[in-house]
């Protein structure tokens, strides 16, 4: 069991590692990316907000809590892991345009000539 | 209420709210030096949190006939403040800062909580805007605790050092103080030995389920300190660490204590 010399003035990681002996294998910081979606009123759609990093997502909740939620409303988080989304390429941005005249798709394409009139019935 | 159980009551508020504003400045210590910036957001955010809980005590020690706030804070000097040692201790790694606050909002959950049924009515109001705060406060130090402690070699012994440091300090938080007995009767208070039987009933089995070693016994029901608590601050008597963060703290105001802000 290694020693570990403590005072509760700072202590920089690199003073704490070579009290360990150096950086140990799993020694690393990078945590996986959670995206953050918030609902701000009950039947709400939730919204993309951003992302937070965290060891996982119940820790991923509680620190989006704080980064998203402090100055709007919410009633509601969700949390998805950033590797868990399905998207489209920007490459293929080009997929959702329409090429040739399908204004038809539109409702504006539908003209309202005269408002629909009541009509009494005897 | 009497004038002696009133004088009691100033007593506990100047401890209680002399606590918060000291440990809300250690934290905000760390605003832009945090682990990551999600975990820096948050520790500043309990920060102002504290800070609030402060300004909320400090004002009803206003109502009952003392100084305004901003004076509390900023114009007393050290041996005036009541605070428990364990608050006023430099923040240390992220480990030390981390654990204290976990344990200290392990105590502050038990008080606020027997507070809400205070006979006074200022202070059991406060007390419950206090707890519901301190929900959020608890869960995310159980969650960022529990897994460093369960995590690295590093990351474990860091938790257990500072647990190891802080404990006998964290003991102190109750601190006997004059005319707690008063309080008591009086149904205003609870008291403090009460509390910290609490306390060390929700942290010791809560500290051994992560795997850290606790100095601390169980008896039957009850958990017992096995370190004698660092007692001093709630009668003045505080470490060169107040000194150090009075000198920050108060440096501008008391350059020019008139200056509107």
């Amino acid at each position: 069991m290694k020693r570990y010399s403590f005072t509760c003035y700072h202590q920089p990681i690199e003073e704490g590692l070579a009290l360990l002996g150096g950086p140990l294998p799993d020694h690393d910081t990078q945590w996986p990316e959670w995206e953050v979606f918030i609902q701000e009123r009950r039947g709400g759609s939730h919204i993309n907000v951003g992302a937070v990093h965290a060891p996982d997502g119940e820790m991923a909740l509680i620190l989006a809590k704080e980064t998203f939620t402090r100055r709007q409303p919410c009633v509601n988080l969700w949390i998805v892991n950033t590797q868990d989304i399905h998207s489209t390429r920007y490459e293929d941005e080009a997929i959702f345009q329409s090429t040739f005249d399908r204004s038809y798709r539109n409702t504006t394409g539908f003209k309202l000539e005269k408002p629909v009139q009541a009509t009494e019935v005897s | 209420m009497t004038a002696s159980e009133t004088a009691a009551l100033k007593t506990m508020l100047f401890a209680l709210a002399d606590d918060e504003f000291i440990i809300g400045h250690r934290m905000s210590e760390w605003t832009g030096l945090g682990p990551i910036i999600e975990e820096d957001i948050a520790f500043s955010s309990m920060a102002q949190d504290e800070m609030g809980h402060a300004l909320g005590l400090y004002s009803l020690l206003h109502q009952m006939g003392e100084d305004e706030p901003d004076t509390l804070a900023f114009l007393r000097p050290a041996d005036a403040f009541r605070n428990s040692i364990c608050v006023e201790l430099s923040r240390g790694d992220y480990a030390f800062s981390l654990m204290r606050q976990l344990l200290y909002d392990g105590a502050e959950a038990e008080r606020f909580e027997a507070l809400t049924q205070s006979s006074f009515p200022d202070l059991a109001n406060l007390a419950a805007k206090i707890v519901q705060e301190e929900r959020y406060h608890w869960i995310h130090n159980t969650m960022l605790v529990q897994r460093l402690a369960k995590g690295t070699e590093e990351s474990r012994i860091r938790m257990q050092s500072a647990l190891s440091e802080l404990f006998p300090y964290s003991l102190g938080l109750f601190e006997p103080f004059g005319g707690n007995d008063l309080l008591v009767a009086a149904n205003i208070a609870p008291d403090e030995n009460t509390l910290r039987q609490r306390w060390l009933n929700r942290m010791c089995p809560l500290l051994i389920s992560y795997g850290l070693a606790v100095p601390a016994h169980q008896k039957g029901d009850n958990w017992t300190g096995d370190v004698e608590a660092v007692f001093g601050g709630r009668n003045g008597r505080h470490t060169e660490h107040l000194m150090n963060i009075l000198d920050a703290i108060q440096l501008l105001r008391k350059a020019d204590p008139k200056a509107a802000w």
